[in-house]
């Protein structure tokens, strides 16, 4: 409360100069955001209904097969654009030193333990019924699980350092490294042999066409709805060090 | 003097204050004892898959007492501003790099050599006869240990939860090294060779490879003050 009184009375006394927006980068609402939210909401429901409703039913597996088209639109956001991001922006950081791409890494972190977490919670579930376990140390499956870990980790570190150019650089050489690392413990951990289901391989995988259709469209909208979330996150994060660059000017004047 | 011997001087450096005051590989090796004789209470004898369990129990405390080591790699740099002195020798930052990862190697094949010794009487493997290739894969095993601890290392050193961090960080990472290790060592001592469990020491060796060269190249950010 004190706080926020000091602030009032400083924002009052202000110069102008210092309350103006300083390049507008993630200030106002902006359309397309807009839009790519509600695209990434009507995405999500129509893929809801092709998964849900008009596919058909899988023979053997039952209605628990429809799990799937989720588990592997997850899936694929947490080892594909996630991580591609956190690294390529990691890269980006350290060669151009812009906070901003620390930021972007960062909430593409946080949707990357989302997206992992939501994969290793619909994997078991469907493998319980199918499988008759909920774990096995299945080369895709261990991946996805240390995956997770190096995301966490990723985490962990960022929040053990206070923001700023350290925090930045120290994240960027281990969000580098845990993204070089990962192809290494697939190979490493695919020597074993395998029982995942193999549905989209280089000959068609053994899906009916249907069900490939509510597949693509639900990877469509899961990829939909984790560009608008990172869209969010980063300008939320933009807003944040700007509130902090004022409140600093603020109070050193 | 070269880019080896400079790297070199500096390792000397961590070598020289470890044998004057014996306080890391002492520690680590007691540990990595204890981890032995804790795996032992949850290994039935007589299991039968005893025989492939062991490597893991060896691996297991190698890595766990290794990290100890580690943690206190450029954490006793901070002491005296030591740290400063380093970053202030004109010498290029991959020589520090290196300097520190020769160091942390020296000290962590020296401690599993004793761990194995310890381990072998205890778990009643013969591991003269075998010797050869469980040091091939020891070396590797450590070069790969030593490369990724040493940066992360370097990166936990100047946070408050560092020792806790540094495992976080490391061991996910490490998996590929711990697993390669485990299975080849497994094939070494049930008398197949070093050769029969070949695809893992080339996992072994990529992994080296480009650890290394991955390190070597980030360090310069991560001890930019």
């Amino acid at each position: 409360m004190a706080e926020e009184q000091t602030l009032k009375r400083a924002f009052a006394e202000a110069p102008p100069a210092v309350l103006e927006r300083r390049g507008g980068r993630g200030g106002d609402r902006s359309l397309w955001v807009d839009v790519l939210g509600a695209s990434s909401v009507l995405a999500i429901l129509f893929a809801l209904y092709l998964a849900l409703i008009w596919a058909p039913t899988e023979a053997v597996m039952g209605d628990i097969q429809r799990l799937f088209y989720f588990h592997v639109a997850a899936a694929w956001l947490a080892l594909g654009p996630s991580f591609g991001v956190v690294a390529a922006c990691s890269a980006l950081y350290l060669w151009k030193k812009d906070l901003r791409f620390d930021r972007i890494a960062s909430a593409s972190a946080e949707l990357g333990v989302m997206f992992t977490t939501i994969t290793l919670v619909t994997g078991p579930i469907w493998a319980r019924p199918i499988w008759g376990a909920y774990w096995t140390w299945d080369p895709r499956l261990t991946t996805t699980l240390v995956l997770w870990f190096i995301f966490v980790a990723y985490l962990m570190l960022r929040s053990a350092v206070d923001a700023g150019h350290k925090r930045a650089r120290l994240s960027a050489v281990f969000g580098i490294v845990g993204w070089i690392d990962v192809p290494i413990v697939f190979m490493s951990i695919r020597w074993w042999r395998t029982i995942h289901p193999t549905v989209i391989a280089s000959e068609g995988g053994g899906l009916a066409p249907d069900m490939r259709l509510a597949l693509f469209v639900a990877i469509g909208a899961f990829t939909l709805l984790y560009a608008y979330l990172l869209v969010v996150r980063v300008r939320q994060e933009d807003l944040a060090t700007r509130l902090d660059r004022v409140r600093h000017q603020l109070y050193l004047r | 003097m070269g880019f080896l011997g400079q790297a070199w001087t500096i390792a000397w450096k961590d070598i020289l204050g470890e044998l004057r005051t014996r306080e890391m590989v002492f520690s680590m090796l007691l540990f990595g004892f204890l981890v032995i004789l804790i795996f032992n209470f949850g290994i039935e004898p007589g299991l039968r898959d005893e025989a492939l369990v062991k490597p893991g129990v060896l691996w297991a405390a190698f890595v766990f007492a290794g990290i100890l080591g580690l943690n206190r790699s450029f954490s006793s740099e901070k002491e005296n501003d030591c740290l400063q002195g380093l970053l202030l020798c004109p010498v290029d930052r991959a020589v520090i790099y290196l300097g520190k990862f020769l160091g942390n190697f020296v000290f962590v094949l020296a401690m599993s050599l004793a761990v194995l010794l310890f381990f072998s009487v205890l778990y009643n493997v013969d591991v003269i006869a075998v010797l050869p290739g469980l040091l091939v894969i020891l070396g590797l095993a450590t070069v790969g240990f030593s490369a990724v601890g040493t940066l992360f290392s370097a990166v936990s050193v100047g946070i408050k939860t560092r020792d806790v961090l540094l495992a976080i960080l490391l061991f996910p990472v490490l998996v590929p090294v711990i697993l390669a290790a485990a299975k080849s060592s497994a094939f070494v001592m049930n008398g197949e060779g070093l050769f029969a469990g070949g695809s893992w020491l080339a996992m072994l060796v990529v992994y080296d490879v480009v650890f290394l060269a991955v390190s070597v190249m980030v360090f310069d950010y991560v001890l930019e003050e």
